[in-house]
């Protein structure tokens, strides 16, 4: 083969490459959209009004959600699956945006961690790599932590819009999450990075529910209960 | 905030829900799934480093390899070192096989970082060898096919009906491609190299090759990954020192007698040498 034939046998290879991550741009695009929609109904359980329609604000968040799963379908069709990780840095940051979604979602119904089973469920897509479009393992943990930090500003707003027991339980869920979290072995990589700022985030609440302790807040938010 | 923090007492209150939390944690759903992530990330990460290893071993393999082969234009037979560097490769593909193996049933482009570093150095010196034999460029398919290893012989000899597995490896063509432009260098300085051991046909040949592997990079230009972009700019100088040669043979070859034509390049031939091992 000469060595201008190798170059267009290449060269080809190369621009077809490109046609499919032009492809995987576009949906991640519209992917991106509806996520921050997500986010917007979402954020207005900080606020002091939001507190009281919360079951309300995660049916609307959950309906949107089936756009992301049609969405999610449309982008399983644009490239070959066993290839998930060649073009994996495109839709990285977005998947990682929706579990924390998700994830939030679930705390603020049930206030349980949700699994990675059932964050592939919400976005139709399966847990192990074989299967075909799956949630990888670290972009899910990149999820969780991006909710933690989420939760963290939750406490201090509850605080405000009155409800002091609140704080208490997210403590003890965050709590919970960073010993889990030390579980974990973790290499200097991004989710390094973001596990690094969960320090922060525990320390946040914990000084919340000092604060309340302190004043008597908590006491008297359990003798409600 | 920092007031508070100093002092233990307050804190009481929060260490003591924390303590008895952590206790009814250790058998709590959430540790028990973080201990299976716990176990998934390890097995990657080991997967990844046994991958480098493989990948550094393959690296400095090829390295010995070409610089083996750069002894091809001191000698008069090249045969023999031919042969030996065919040797030293059989090792390196070994290797790659091995890599092969690990990446059995994965996503190989999960880990193509850990290993992309080893395979262009084996591209570089597979194309280099290719070249000083058979004169022409190695394709992608060659390369490929070489890459073909059979495992569980020892078991077929057992169960006849078992068939040998057959692992190959696909280097993918951005690998090729940085592999080959690589390889430029180390035909830079066999060029250089042949013209000082008096030479005088090989830069000519080289000079056209290189030219030819310049105008595919032009070709791809872009639309290659961001790497190739870096490279083209090396591969342009080594053009240009290769053209210059070529140049300086002309002009003084018909006027120096050739004897005498060592001593020319072998002042320029050091100051090359010191550039290029920056690079």
């Amino acid at each position: 083969m000469s060595v201008s034939n190798m170059f267009s046998y290449i060269q080809g290879f190369l621009s077809a490459d490109q046609d499919v991550r032009e492809d995987i741009r576009k949906v991640v695009q519209v992917l991106e959209q509806t996520a921050r929609e997500i986010l917007t109904v979402l954020q207005s359980v900080h606020q002091p009004s939001g507190f009281k329609d919360i079951p309300d604000k995660c049916k609307k968040a959950r309906e949107l959600f089936s756009t992301v799963r049609m969405h999610i379908a449309d982008l399983k069709t644009k490239f070959p699956v066993d290839q998930y990780y060649r073009f994996h840095e495109h839709w990285r940051f977005v998947l990682q945006r929706l579990t924390f979604l998700a994830a939030f979602v679930v705390y603020l119904e049930s206030e349980a961690l949700v699994t990675r089973e059932e964050v592939a469920q919400i976005l139709d897509i399966e847990v192990v790599r074989d299967k075909g479009f799956h949630l990888d393992v670290e972009d899910y943990l990149a999820g969780v932590l991006i909710m933690a930090s989420e939760l963290s500003r939750l406490a201090v707003n509850s605080v405000t819009a009155g409800d002091y027991n609140r704080p208490l339980r997210i403590s003890n869920f965050i709590n919970e999450l960073d010993s889990g979290f030390r579980l974990l072995n973790l290499k200097n990589d991004p989710l390094r990075k973001r596990y690094d700022g969960l320090k922060y985030d525990v320390k946040k609440i914990e000084e919340v529910v000092y604060d309340l302790s302190i004043r008597g807040l908590a006491k008297e938010a359990k003798s409600e209960q | 905030m920092n007031k508070r923090g100093g002092e233990g007492h307050p804190q009481k209150n929060g260490n003591v829900a924390q303590q008895c939390d952590t206790s009814a944690n250790l058998s709590s759903p959430v540790i028990a799934t973080f201990k299976v992530f716990q176990m998934e990330l390890d097995t990657k990460h080991d997967k990844y480093e046994r991958l480098v290893k493989l990948s550094r071993d393959v690296t400095i393999e090829s390295k010995r390899t070409i610089f083996l082969l750069h002894r091809v234009t001191s000698v008069p037979d090249a045969e023999p070192l031919l042969n030996e560097a065919d040797g030293k490769l059989c090792g390196v593909r070994e290797k790659i096989g091995q890599i092969a193996e690990e990446l059995r049933g994965e996503d190989i482009y999960q880990f193509h970082r850990a290993f992309t570093a080893g395979i262009q150095e084996y591209v570089e010196a597979a194309s280099f060898q290719h070249y000083i034999r058979h004169r022409s460029l190695i394709s992608l398919e060659e390369i490929n096919a070489s890459l073909v290893f059979k495992k569980g012989d020892e078991g077929s000899a057992d169960t006849p009906s078992l068939e040998p597995r057959l692992t190959t490896f696909q280097v993918m063509p951005a690998d090729y491609l940085l592999g080959v432009a690589d390889l430029t260098g180390e035909l830079m300085r066999l060029c250089i190299s042949s013209v000082g051991n008096g030479d005088i046909d090989t830069p000519f040949q080289l000079s056209q090759f290189l030219r030819q592997i310049h105008d595919g990079f032009a070709y791809i230009g872009n639309t290659g990954p961001y790497e190739v972009s870096k490279k083209l700019h090396t591969l342009r100088q080594s053009l240009g020192k290769v053209e210059d040669a070529c140049y300086a043979l002309r002009v003084r070859g018909s006027e120096i007698p050739k004897h005498m034509l060592a001593d020319v390049f072998s002042s320029r031939n050091t100051h090359m040498d010191s550039e290029e091992a920056v690079v």
